[in-house]
């Protein structure tokens, strides 16, 4: 590699999708609410990231404020989102709404407040088609149709013309993605995607968005609070808590060998179906910090069982988020050798 | 049919209970210096002795089919739809209500257009910079626009414009606009305005509040997320949603109005159904009550027809229940 | 606490011995809800949502049964009939050998202190003018029940039981955080003394690791007071942790109806084996390698539910007997219930869900 490669590549970012510290502040008459407080991460095209993490955490700001769809006036956005070399943070309200829709697509939790009620399917897809594409109506609508087709709708000539309250949760959820896709996005984003459906139809979505990537070889970004949905999609997964990543890793790296404590903790949390039921779950103890009043340090420390091994550097200093070993990123005071004792020792026997 | 019933009691029996006797109401047609006996021969023949509920049913008889009245000069006879002769002019209302629609229709169209327009812009725009100084200077105008009287407003108006600086023609004057365009639309502008300004207050805050609320909503996130333009977020998709609320009142307003914008027909000598209507009741001259009563609810219900039907138009939620 | 019995139930007869757990505390025999479609002018009634049709279980002392399903199969309008919040149509709720169906709003009240029932939105069922203690004593004063060292001692004891603070007394519920709220919930559920609790999808609404601790909490509470849970829930995982045995439930039926370990190991009916196999599993390594029966298309509606089997519509299993002949709820193994003319894992079959072939 070249040094003009290497002072191109910090200009345009490293990879398809590179976010550089992304913060995200909303300054409130209580205090500034830290939403998003240095967030970094990059995706490849045809890859999936997992973003995980409880409510308020920051996982749904954080793609919001990537798509511009944060509250603009409002908040307070710094750092870098480089999309395919071009740096949104920067770029005007207009140019990042050019690429909105067209090379980057967002699918939200509850797809029937996420439609219009007052068109139909068909006119909603038609409309996301042609602000980026000059064709005529009827061009626009054949495309409508062939992409309800592609996301399993039956009948899609009729029902191009049909409204949502007339579709199930699962076939609006189909049209949304319909919808997203309908321009053929090199970015995906899906904030909860299955949140709101049913268990069989969740099945079905998760599948239909995993042939869907492969097909238009897009990057997604998955945001979910649940470790399942996000086994069954992503790559690489990165764990939030209060505003900032915890963990980062690839997915088998963060179920097989998780090193942080929150991450235990959540795994805990979880009545497994493919294990042994365990007479009891692990909670984490106490509740998720407002994000007016982050503890200081390790914003997880209230609640950390291992947080006495740090000699108070837990309550004082902000961990960073180091590299473990290719690639695994963890933000923890505590020691490799503390924590791979902690996994063998206290977390993964109970699981 | 219900309404015409109870107006009909009310305007019978309210007189009675206050002292009037078939007679007195005679002598409303013969004239005071009739003799006992031409009353009563009068009163006689216009079925004042009869009870109510005939007399409602000779009355609603009128109105379909129509009906012959004695005054004991020679009959008249008043084709359908019949609604009486006017106690004081001896006219049939029917006519005289047929040349007053038009006056009201127009000022109520004219109106409520104006208001429509102004009150959901400046609504759409104080909810868009909301917080902004065009919002609260909105908001405290459509406040007093609300809380101002007609006639207050109505009256500066008219001393302003028309008496000082001559802009508009004074009131009084009403041109047909099938006559001269130029003329009706300047005698009637005024009015026009000061009623406009009264609605479009109350709308301005509906729409306000309206598009606050849809804005929030999560397909206009969908709609910002396609990557539309904010404009067409804001009408298409904001503006479409925040409607159906104020679509309901409007239709009623409309319906209400064309009953008679009673104040302002009266402020600015409008000779529209108000205006006749307040002749009426000074006059306790019952059949032109009636008969404004009768249309002006004909009015109402043809507005809320035609607001159930747009519901369906604007919310296909509606359409398939 | 130091509350008996006595205090909290004054009305407890000495001399009349409570039956042993184990016993059957409810049961519900053919329940039906219908609720009337009606339409036009004269309100003509068109035709029904069948929520509930034809419901047969019973509910042992100490036990937890969770009823699970996915939207529209009735589950939460049997909670709400089980509470007598709702009428049934037809069909009879016996508890304690005391049929309830119908049972007027005056009599319902001295059951309802046995009867309590959990809500999902832990902040829509708090009145957000009251303050906790207020919330949390309100079954005292409706029930006009005396309590050994006032109201606000009785409080104060069942907030430190769910885990909250005492000092929480006079704080409003949205000072609190959403599992907070369910605790909060929880303990005027408790202050009665309850038999049976419903709980309608009690964790569903909180964050992973909060639902942790509810479930917990719900767990504790039930040893500690032979407390009898319906469960109604959705969540399969959290089911098979909380549940004794568990009723599948499609388009207001019972398909399946077992002990946890049978029901999970070797379901029956085919659709209890599809929703099975359709919860996502955080393990990276079944990814792509396991074989998964994907259901097509979504729940029938309820108003015009399919003839016979109703799941036949969905079911890879259906023949033409499925269409016309509506399968029983047999016993078709020792505590376990199916309804189905093709049942799975018959005794003697090699099992065949994913999830508990993965596991072993």
């Amino acid at each position: 590699m070249s040094s003009d490669d290497s002072v191109q590549r910090i200009e345009r970012g490293a990879a398809f999708l590179d976010v550089r510290d992304l913060k995200v502040h909303f300054p409130t008459d209580d205090g500034l609410v830290k939403s998003v407080d240095g967030i970094s991460f990059q995706l490849e095209r045809g890859k999936t990231l997992g973003i995980v993490g409880e409510s308020g955490s920051g996982k749904s700001v954080t793609s919001l404020s990537i798509m511009g769809l944060h509250k603009r006036g409002v908040a307070q956005i710094s750092g870098q989102v480089f999309l395919d070399g071009q740096e949104l943070v920067s770029s005007t309200p207009d140019e990042v709404r050019l690429l909105r829709g067209k090379r980057m697509a967002m699918i939200f939790q509850d797809p029937l407040s996420a439609m219009h009620p007052f068109y139909t399917v068909g006119q909603q897809i038609i409309e996301a088609y042609r602000v980026h594409n000059k064709v005529s109506k009827q061009v626009a609508r054949k495309h409508a149709i062939e992409m309800l087709d592609r996301v399993g709708i039956p009948q899609p000539d009729k029902r191009v013309d049909a409204y949502p309250h007339q579709f199930s949760g699962g076939m609006r959820q189909r049209a949304m993605i319909a919808m997203a896709l309908s321009c053929d996005p090199d970015l995906l984003i899906a904030d909860e995607p299955t949140t709101a459906l049913d268990v069989t139809v969740q099945a079905q979505i998760l599948d239909l968005i995993r042939d869907l990537q492969r097909e238009f070889n897009s990057a997604v970004i998955i945001i979910t609070h649940d470790l399942g949905v996000v086994a069954e999609l992503a790559d690489d997964i990165q764990v939030m808590y209060a505003g900032r990543a915890i963990e980062y890793g690839t997915a088998e790296e963060i179920f097989e060998s998780p090193q942080h404590p929150y991450t235990w903790g959540l795994l805990g949390s979880m009545p497994r179906i493919d294990r042994e039921r365990t007479e009891r779950l692990i909670p984490i103890k106490g509740t998720p910090p407002s994000l007016i009043n982050v503890p200081k340090g390790c914003a997880f420390n209230p609640r950390c069982n291992y947080a006495h091994l740090n000699g108070g550097a837990s309550e004082t200093d902000r961990p960073e988020l180091l590299d473990v070993g290719a690639g695994h990123k963890v933000a923890c005071h505590l020691s490799p050798g503390e924590r791979a004792k902690a996994w063998e020792t206290d977390i993964k026997p109970k699981l | 049919m219900i309404v015409s019933a109870i107006t009909f009691s009310i305007f019978y029996l309210v007189p009675r209970l206050a002292g009037a006797t078939p007679e007195t109401l005679a002598t409303r047609y013969v004239g005071r210096a009739a003799t006992e006996e031409t009353v009563k021969l009068t009163a006689e023949r216009l079925g004042f002795y009869d009870p109510i509920a005939v007399q409602y049913w000779n009355w609603a008889k009128g109105v379909v089919v129509g009906a012959e009245y004695d005054y004991g000069s020679g009959v008249e006879s008043c084709p359908a739809p019949c609604l009486g002769y006017s106690f004081i002019t001896k006219q049939p209302v029917w006519p005289e209500l047929l040349d007053r629609i038009p006056v009201t229709l127009s000022l109520a169209a004219g109106a409520s257009l104006l208001w429509l327009l102004a009150g959901v812009a400046t609504g759409v725009l104080s909810a868009l910079k909301r917080g902004s100084i065009f919002d609260r200077g909105a908001m405290i105008i459509a406040l007093a626009g609300v809380s101002l009287p007609i006639f207050f407003t109505g009256l500066l108006s008219l001393a302003i414009f028309s008496y000082q600086l001559g802009w508009t023609l004074p009131g009084g004057s009403y041109t047909p606009f099938t006559e001269n365009p130029v003329v009706w639309s300047q005698s009637l502008i005024l009015p026009w305005i000061t009623l406009a300004f009264l609605f479009s207050a109350q709308y301005a805050r509906l729409t306000r509040a309206g598009m606050l609320e849809t804005m929030n909503e999560d397909f206009i996130r969908t709609a910002r997320a396609k990557g539309l333009p904010e404009r067409t977020v804001v009408v298409r998709h904001g503006l479409r949603g925040a409607l159906t609320p104020i679509l309901t009142i409007f239709g009623l307003d409309v319906g209400l109005l064309l009953g008679g914008a009673v104040l302002t027909e009266k402020t600015f000598s409008l000779p529209g159904l108000g205006k006749y209507a307040v002749d009426g009741i000074v006059a306790n001259d019952l059949p032109k009550i009636l008969g404004v009563t009768l249309v002006a609810a004909v009015f109402i219900i043809l507005a809320n027809l035609v607001v159930d039907l747009l519901y369906a138009v604007i919310d296909p939620r509606v359409r398939n229940q | 606490m130091t509350v008996s019995t006595e205090e909290i139930d004054p009305t407890a007869v000495p001399g009349v011995v409570e039956p042993a757990i184990g016993e059957e505390l409810l049961s519900v025999n053919g329940l039906v809800k219908h609720f009337p479609i009606r339409k036009g002018l004269l309100q003509r009634q068109v035709g029904a949502v069948q929520a509930v049709d034809g419901l047969t279980f019973n509910v042992t002392r100490g036990e937890t049964l969770s009823l699970v399903g996915e939207s529209g199969c009735g589950k939460t309008t049997t909670g709400r009939l089980l509470t007598r919040l709702l009428e049934p149509t037809s069909g009879e709720i016996v508890f304690e050998g005391r049929n309830i169906s119908h049972l007027s709003e005056g009599k319902m009240r001295p059951l309802r202190r046995d009867v309590q029932m959990i809500f999902q939105d832990p902040y829509g069922s708090l009145n957000p003018r009251h303050t906790v203690g207020k919330i949390v004593g309100a079954p005292y004063r409706l029930q006009k029940v005396q309590t050994e060292h006032g109201v606000k001692r009785a409080v104060q004891e069942l907030l430190e039981l769910v885990g909250l603070s005492p000092e929480h007394y006079n704080r409003y519920p949205h000072e609190f955080s959403g599992g907070q709220r369910q605790r909060i919930g929880i303990a005027r559920t408790l202050a009665l003394r309850p038999k049976l609790i419903v709980a309608d999808e009690p964790v569903s609404a909180l964050d992973v690791s909060i639902q942790a601790q509810v479930v917990n909490l719900l767990e504790d509470l039930q040893k500690e007071f032979d407390l009898t849970y319906v469960m109604i829930a959705h969540d399969l995982s959290v089911v098979r942790h909380v549940s004794d045995r568990v009723a599948v439930m499609y388009l207001g039926k019972i398909v399946e109806l077992a002990d946890r370990v049978s029901l999970y190991e070797k379901p029956m009916h085919p659709y209890t084996v599809a929703l099975l196999s359709a919860v996502p599993v955080p393990d990276t390594k079944r990814k792509g390698n396991v074989q998964r029966i994907r259901l097509e298309g979504d729940v029938p509606s309820p108003i015009n539910p399919p003839p016979a089997c109703r799941f036949h519509t969905r079911c890879w299993k259906a023949q033409d007997i499925c269409k016309t002949t509506e399968p029983p709820l047999l016993q078709l193994a020792p505590g376990h219930q199916a309804a189905c003319h093709f049942p799975e894992n018959q005794p003697g079959d090699k099992p065949v869900t994913p999830a508990a072939s993965e596991a072993s």
